[in-house]
This record gives structure tokens, sequence and C-alpha cells, in this order.
């Protein structure tokens, strides 16, 4: 087992970035992590894309905060399922994020001030751009591997479909090629929480020296209730009360935490709320609102995949109703119409869309398994 | 050990066609099939650990049931379907065939035979057979629909299936002279009428 090799650069892009909004970002910077060591050709290299609250931060202790652990530590690193003896992995903070690349918090050159609801809305095809961009200038022609779970599948789904050529796979876990309307109207009911926070002063907080913090709690509870299996929750919580050692466990007949589900929505929803951006919040669920590969070809998802050249395992979880199986299936539907190169996984794992960060052996053994295969043809 | 059938179905399949092998096991038969001629092929399978096995295999894979039908495969999108010793686990029998052959514009079945005379025997002895083509145990074997090589024949026809070729095999030779009494393994090529 050699080292993780973790290194951290921010990036500085001076050339401006057409959006698909019709928008101009004249300049931005991407924070990255990388691990591993990229081979002489170029040719080992992997592209994680993160979904809505993670970040750079892929694999590893947290150079500058020791007890932070990367959001994908079991994934990826030495002897992991995407081994970075192997593959030399990147992990990129998306644009319009709060943790360093350039985003609402940061200072508008045109203004002097943070962008906040000036920063024009981004989507997924966006991001993928900013990626290969940042492919460019580490001399990255073609990644062996684009992956990601939820949202980070859809940008890997992107990638396919956009960098046809510079993706030799594309690894969609836990993801879908658009949203429901429920899915939307979850996203709604998080950005009007947002919204409504009398702190949020149209998006400018940050010269009022306030966070809407009521708003993002509220955000995240709401969130995170859909990314666990009702089996999960029921397994977790139950129906127990959130009572001190030797407390009475007579009810208490107030509006103050009685279940402990409750006392952990709230502990999320302010833990999340001290470290997470509410502009970003509503950047990144607008753009899972918007992905709909689809909709260029008149609703036909294998049209616009026809040009993919790419390799795709995609993976669901049975207990996943955020993203369900049968959205998977979509695109794996999809994909064979066209006759691309597809292998389809179904984990029978109990924690609902949050099985694709989990650590579940059948998982991480295809994982594992696939990235060995594709390590042996590449050799 | 190479499995006998898969010699025979390999004869059946062009090079160059577009192949889908139901219930295909850690993926061996496309392995084969795949060193004897140039093919384009997914397997569909259930069980985790032979999903893993066709990923280690690099072969394509889609994980489902078959006794649900094949919503994800288009209407004679494959030129040869491939249900190789599958038929006899699966409960919904006449579903399964019509999709087969609703996915395929051929069809290769095939299935142990329970008409063989060694199976006849052990019945007529009072016991179920064990052999080499039905190698459980009543209480632990997979297969829920035991069929003979005429019993085929006669849900086929009932289906407006037609049988293109047959080849029914007993270790690993084709039998010829009463193929549903010598033939323990039996392999159909069939198409929609």
């Amino acid at each position: 087992m050699s080292e993780l090799n973790l290194s951290r650069n921010t990036i500085h892009f001076a050339e401006p970035l057409p959006l698909q909004s019709g928008a101009i970002l004249t300049s931005y910077d991407l924070v990255i992590e990388t691990y591993g060591k990229l081979n002489a050709n170029k040719s080992n290299a992997v592209l994680i894309c993160h979904a809505l609250n993670a970040s750079h931060h892929v694999a590893g202790p947290n150079p500058d905060d020791a007890t932070d652990i990367g959001w994908w530590d079991n994934m990826v690193g030495p002897g992991k399922p995407v081994d970075t003896n192997q593959f030399f992995v990147i992990g990129v903070n998306n644009l319009g994020s709060c943790f360093g690349s350039t985003g609402p918090m940061s200072i508008n050159p045109a203004s002097g001030i943070p962008y906040g609801a000036d920063f024009p809305v981004i989507t997924v095809e966006d991001w993928v751009n900013t990626q290969a961009r940042l492919a460019d200038k580490l001399g990255i022609r073609r990644f062996a591997a684009v992956m990601g779970g939820s949202l980070g599948g859809m940008q890997a789904i992107a990638w396919a479909i956009h960098y046809p050529k510079r993706i030799a796979h594309c690894i969609a876990v836990a993801s879908t090629p658009k949203l429901s309307a429920q899915n939307i109207a979850f996203n709604e009911v998080a950005r009007n929480a947002i919204l409504s926070d009398p702190d949020f002063h149209g998006g400018n907080y940050y010269a009022h020296g306030v966070v809407p913090k009521r708003g993002l709690r509220l955000a995240r509870m709401v969130g995170h209730i859909t990314y666990l299996s009702d089996a999960d929750m029921a397994e977790k919580f139950g129906r127990e009360l959130q009572r001190s050692a030797g407390a009475s466990d007579e009810y208490r007949f107030s509006f103050d935490v009685e279940f402990e589900v409750e006392s952990y929505l709230r502990h999320q929803g302010d833990k999340f709320s001290t470290y997470f951006d509410a502009n970003t919040y509503l950047l990144i669920t607008r753009a899972l609102d918007y992905f709909d590969p689809a909709r260029r070809s008149e609703g036909s998802l294998s049209r616009a995949l026809a040009e993919v050249q790419a390799k795709f395992l995609v993976v669901s979880f049975v207990t996943d109703w955020r993203f369900p199986p049968n959205r998977s299936r979509e695109i794996v539907e999809a994909l064979l119409v066209n006759k691309s190169a597809v292998t389809y996984a179904e984990i029978d794992a109990p924690h609902g869309h949050d099985a694709f960060l989990l650590d579940d052996a059948r998982y991480h053994h295809l994982i594992r398994s696939y990235f060995q295969t594709m390590s042996e043809h590449q050799a | 050990m190479m499995r006998a059938d898969f010699i025979a179905i390999a004869k059946w399949i062009s090079p160059a066609s577009q192949v889908l092998d139901l219930g295909c096991g850690d993926g061996s038969f496309l392995e084969f099939l795949g060193q004897q001629k140039p093919v384009h092929a997914y397997g569909v399978e259930i069980d985790d650990a032979r999903v893993l096995a066709c990923v280690q295999k690099d072969i394509h894979v889609i994980q489902q049931n078959l006794e649900g039908g094949l919503a994800l495969f288009g209407d004679q999108s494959f030129d040869t379907v491939v249900l190789s010793q599958t038929l006899q686990t699966i409960h919904q029998t006449e579903k399964i065939l019509r999709e087969v052959v609703r996915v395929g514009k051929e069809s290769i079945i095939s299935f142990p035979n329970f008409g063989h005379w060694s199976h006849r025997l052990a019945v007529a002895f009072g016991h179920m057979p064990v052999s080499k083509s039905l190698p459980y145990q009543w209480y632990n074997t997979p297969n829920v629909r035991v069929l003979t090589v005429a019993d085929f024949e006669k849900l086929a026809s009932s289906l407006g299936l037609k049988v293109i070729d047959q080849c029914i095999l007993h270790d690993g030779r084709e039998v010829t002279l009463l193929p549903n009494l010598f033939g323990s393994l039996a392999l159909f090529r069939i198409r929609r009428a």
C-alpha cells in the first residue's frame, strides 16, 4: 500500500466562459485535489464529479484539518476500489460551489463585491465544459473514466455526450437522465425555505453580515429525508424518543424535539447551515432541475446518447427512492437502443440514495472489478 | 470445463451478430463465443456474484430478473437471443418464450431433457432423477419446470414458434436415434412464425 499522494491546487482560468444561459463568466478559479500519479502517456486519469454538497476533497485527510476525511474516501485511495496506485484521480470543486472555486461568495471583478444574486445560473453542461478546460490544462486528452454519484453521475453522462472522444468509461451511480416532477418539487421546497428566510436579502446577505441559516437548515432537512430510505430511517430511529439516560419516556406534549429522527434532522440542518452557502444551494438544485439531455432531441434519450463512445457502468440501489432503479434503467435502455457498451448493476442495499456514498461489499467489489478490468485492458 | 451446449450454440451464431444471452451466469458462454468469433454481446443475470464475474471477464452485463420480462429490450433488436439452460429455472415459461422471440430475430433455447431414459428409469424406481444434466436433489434444485423434448415441441407449436433447427445431445455428442429417449440436453433454434 503506497501513499495517497494528495495534492491541492487552485487553477485560474483567464479565458471567458460562455454559459448555457447566455451569460459569460470573464474569469474563474477551480480548486482541485489529485491523488496518485499521472502516467507518462496521461491515460490513467479519472475525474470524480461531486454531487450537491461535496467538494474537490474526495479522499484522505484534509491537509488543513486532518479530521476532515474526503467524501468518497471509502472509494478512492491506495488499494481502494478506485485504486490510486493505478489511477490518477482528480476531484474538482464545481463552479458556483462554496469550497474555493469561483461562486456566489467570490468577489465579482466588475463590482468589487461578492457576486451574490448576480452569479449566473450554471448547468451540468457548463460544469462539464469547465472540467474539459481543466483537463486541457493538465494535458489530459482523454479520461480513463469520469465517475460520479447522483448529480455527479449526471456530469459523467454529460461528459459522454459532449466530449465523446475524451472519455473511455462513464460511471454513473444512483443517477438519472432527468429529474421527475417529484424531485423538482423537493428542490423547490428547499429553495423556498432559503428564499423566504428574512436573512436572505435577495441573495446579497454577505453585505448584511448575515447568513440565511434557518432557510439552509430547512433545505437540508427536507433534502436529507430524500437521501434515506423508509426502512433505513425505521432502523436508525424508529419511534425512539430523544431522552437523556434515566429520563422518563412519557410524551412531553410539546413541539420541542420529541423523537430521535427530529433530533437527527435538526443536527444535520444545523451542521450544514454553518458550512454551506445558500446561493450555492439554489444554484446546484437548479442545475439538477435543468439537466435533461434528451430535451434537445425531442425527448429521445437514445438520440441524445447517439454519439457516445464511452463504455458505461450504470449502478442503482434498490431502496433509492430519490433516483430509483427505474431511472437508471432509462439510461441503460437508451444505450441498448444504440447498441452502446453498457453494464448495469442493481445493488440491493438498504440505505436509499445515500448508499452510493456508503461502504457496501457488493457495490465496492463491482467498482473495484470494473476498474481492475479497465486497467488490464489499458495495459 | 466447457459445457457441451456451448459449441453447438456457438455454431448457430453468425460472426458480427448482435447477441443477447439471458441468464448468462458468470459470462462463460459469452467469453467462449467471443473467442470463437467477433460478436456484439450483452448478458442478463440477476445474481450479484455472477454479475461480478461477468464484469471481471469484461462482459457487458445487465442485472435484472428475467421473470419481469424484457422491457429494456426492443422488438427484434438482437440477431440471436440465447436462453441457455435457463428456461427450466423460470416460472413464467410462456411469457419468457414470447419475450425471447419478440426481442430476437432468432433464438436459441437449451434445457436438460427430463425424458432421457435414465431419468425415466429413476422415476420408475420411485425417485426424482439426479444426473449430469439434472445434477440437483429435488429439494435444492434451481429448476422450477421439468420438461422433455416432446413437451417443448408441443409448447413451441402452441405459441406459434417456428423451429428452424434442433440438436439433441448426450455427453456432448448429437443423438439422432430417439432423441427424447437418448438425449440429455436439448437445443432448439426458433423464431416467430
